[in-house]
């Protein structure tokens, strides 16, 4: 409607001044938005890209005639050569790496549960059930992760809850073991294959790679479970309160019990909520700092070492500013990179491959 | 009763009996199912609330007892220790002034600075608009953490380190904040700003009394956000602070976290401060929590 108008009005016999008004206070209005990227997101961006080139070494300004352009010299110190640099980056790709893997399909899937649950038409107290979900959500991850630290000290309330079932919780935060080492030394595994730990990756063997995340970092996926599963269900929430109840109903009247109308009728229709919260699940999980840098500085044993926190390291600490601008930009690729494979992998498919693709995902489920 | 009302009705007619017993025992089994999801519901809620009754009540414990019984609810011992150690030794007070103050800032000029942009890009056409919304969205799809490196550069480049303005200014304008106002404004119908023209009213007074009191939803919406957006802000802090006089709460208490007190773990005082920077984000949660709960709907799209 409001382009109908403009054409109209374009076409009508308006005097060019209020036009030319109209175009000048466009510009007016939106200046303060431009100037304000421009300055502290386009220039510093194009700044960083020029300091990752560079040998800058924190030392006056990036931009003086002493610094030197040194071509890919501070992404191939990360990706090859078989430095500390090469090994640290590779140790954070992998615990970030798990992280990922564990974190968005736990937080996607239990969303999901939580607003298919409260949003049942006939719960009584639905608003104070999606207010207790969603309030670590509002929180800052500062005051969540001193909880946390707290929840998961040796004497701490997870380990107390574990001690009723007779279990002896591990020491979470200053364990550095990684949880799969530990299941499969339970089932008798102490040594690794000799297959494992002749090659490697980013200066790291296999066996290093599949260790699993450390206790530390299982904490930490814990916690971004806590604090994300609560945006995500209202997200799902708003999207099955959309969905057309008579297709349901129809379903419902044809003998399809519930299980059956949630995956062939209910999850198809989610596709697209499900895309936004898987997107933004990868995307906010590859940038974990916050945490790392309040409660554990990447440690016990660099298993809580991730990109984001090393690049910080790397930089305002070891003063290796070209290094630490590497691993942003490095770590910004790998972001677009996630982003596009699970685009592709979600695409819109033809209607007879989808029905396939329910069919396999329910049969596996039952 | 109602069985032996029923019965001959079935003999005669067999369809109708199968649909009612049928809904009866669907409802009975709902019965059974109400319970178990109230129960279901119930638990996970005390999952996630619990940790939060946790925080609160140990930090009015001592540190023994902090550490003997982390579980209970009610200290043995009701000790104000943390907190007057937080607001009378410790330089907390000054960590909240400083986050009320850029948060001050940032929300009153979020608000002010995006709804003006959103409008331009709704509603007033000029050359660039398509040139000025591309560069929006752009730059929403720069990950935070990458900008850490780059934010540090640009203010020691134009000398705003470590200064209120350095703190501030980055975080003035929000780009999901002007996607949401542009969304809005498209979708109000255009006819009453028309009139206001038509009268002779210029483009920053149709703005700023017709088209902004109407947006007011859509602008609490952005207060919500970028309240809770600076005051839960890290990272830009980091980058843009070092003196102890411009620390603010999300730093100082990131370094009550790791380690600056003295000695053992100390947890009341942690879990005390933790508390205290949490109220401003709650009650501002509570007071527009059914906005909130209602709003995803409208930022998805946006």
């Amino acid at each position: 409607m409001a382009t109908q108008v403009a054409t109209s009005r374009r076409g009508g016999s308006r005097s060019s001044g209020i036009r030319s008004g109209e175009r000048l206070a466009g510009w007016l209005f939106s200046l303060p938005v431009i100037i304000i990227l421009g300055v502290f997101l386009f220039i510093p961006v194009v700044m960083a890209i020029w300091v990752s080139f560079s040998d800058w070494s924190g030392r006056g300004s990036p931009l003086s005639s002493g610094v030197n352009f040194i071509g890919l010299g501070n992404y191939s110190d990360v990706t090859g050569g078989g430095g500390l640099a090469e090994k640290n980056f590779g140790i954070a790709i992998r615990n970030n790496a798990w992280y990922v893997i564990l974190v968005v399909p736990i937080q996607t899937v239990l969303s999901l549960f939580l607003a298919v649950l409260v949003n049942r038409a006939i719960l009584r107290g639905r608003s104070l059930f999606r207010m207790a979900f969603y309030f670590p959500s509002v929180t800052s991850s500062v005051a969540i992760t001193v909880l946390w630290l707290f929840l998961f000290s040796t004497t701490g309330v997870i380990n107390k809850v574990l001690s009723w079932f007779g279990v002896n919780g591990p020491n979470w935060f200053n364990d550095p073991r990684g949880i799969v080492h530990v299941a499969l030394g339970a089932m008798g595994v102490d040594a690794a294959p000799t297959a494992l730990t002749s090659h490697g990756l980013l200066g790291i063997d296999w066996w290093e790679w599949l260790s699993g995340p450390s206790f530390a970092m299982s904490a930490f996926v814990l916690m971004a479970v806590f604090t994300t599963s609560g945006t995500f269900m209202l997200l799902f929430l708003a999207a099955l309160q959309n969905i057309n109840p008579e297709l349901g109903e129809a379903a419902s009247v044809d003998g399809a019990n519930g299980w059956q109308r949630f995956w062939r009728i209910t999850l198809p229709q989610l596709r697209p909520t499900l895309f936004t919260v898987l997107t933004l699940g990868l995307i906010g999980t590859w940038q974990v700092f916050d945490q790392i840098y309040t409660g554990t500085q990447g440690g016990p044993g660099k298993t809580t070492l991730t990109p984001a926190y090393l690049s910080y390291e790397s930089a305002f600490i070891n003063q290796q500013w070209g290094r630490g601008s590497a691993i942003a930009f490095i770590l910004f690729l790998i972001i677009i990179v996630f982003t596009l494979f699970q685009r592709w992998v979600l695409r819109e498919r033809k209607v007879s491959k989808r029905r396939s693709y329910n069919h396999q995902a329910k049969g596996k489920k039952s | 009763m109602s069985v032996t009302e029923t019965r001959p009705e079935a003999a005669r007619q067999h369809e109708p009996l199968n649909r009612f017993t049928r809904l009866r025992r669907q409802a009975k089994r709902l019965g059974i199912g109400q319970w178990a999801l109230y129960a279901l519901l119930i638990g996970m809620s005390l999952i996630y609330i619990y940790p939060f009754l946790v925080e609160v009540a140990t930090s009015f414990k001592t540190d023994t007892e902090a550490a003997s019984d982390p579980i209970g609810l009610v200290p043995n011992i009701f000790s104000w220790a943390a907190y007057s150690r937080l607001f009378a030794h410790s330089d907390f007070p000054r960590w909240f002034m400083n986050s009320a103050i850029v948060t001050v800032f940032v929300t009153a000029g979020r608000v002010f600075f995006v709804s003006l942009a959103g409008y331009a890009l709704a509603r007033l056409h000029f050359r660039g608009r398509g040139f000025v919304f591309a560069m929006v969205v752009g730059v929403m799809a720069v990950p935070g953490v990458v900008l850490l490196i780059p934010k540090f550069l640009v203010l020691k480049e134009l000398h705003l380190y470590d200064s209120y303005p350095g703190m501030i200014l980055p975080l003035l304008v929000d780009a999901a904040g002007v996607f949401i106002m542009k969304n809005f404004f498209e979708s109000i119908p255009v006819s009453v700003e028309e009139q206001a023209r038509m009268d002779g009213a210029g483009t920053f007074r149709v703005f700023w009394s017709i088209v902004l009191p109407m947006a007011r939803p859509a602008l609490i919406t952005i207060v919500i956000l970028s309240f809770q957006g600076s005051w839960n802000e890290l990272s830009h802090f980091i980058v843009s602070t070092q003196s102890p006089e411009l620390t603010t709460l999300t730093k100082g208490v990131a370094s009550l976290a790791s380690g600056q007190l003295s000695q053992g773990t100390q947890y009341p005082i942690k879990l005390a401060a933790a508390a205290l920077m949490t109220i401003p984000v709650a009650v501002m949660f509570f007071i527009f929590q059914k906005r909130i709960m209602n709003n995803t709907q409208g930022a998805e799209k946006g």
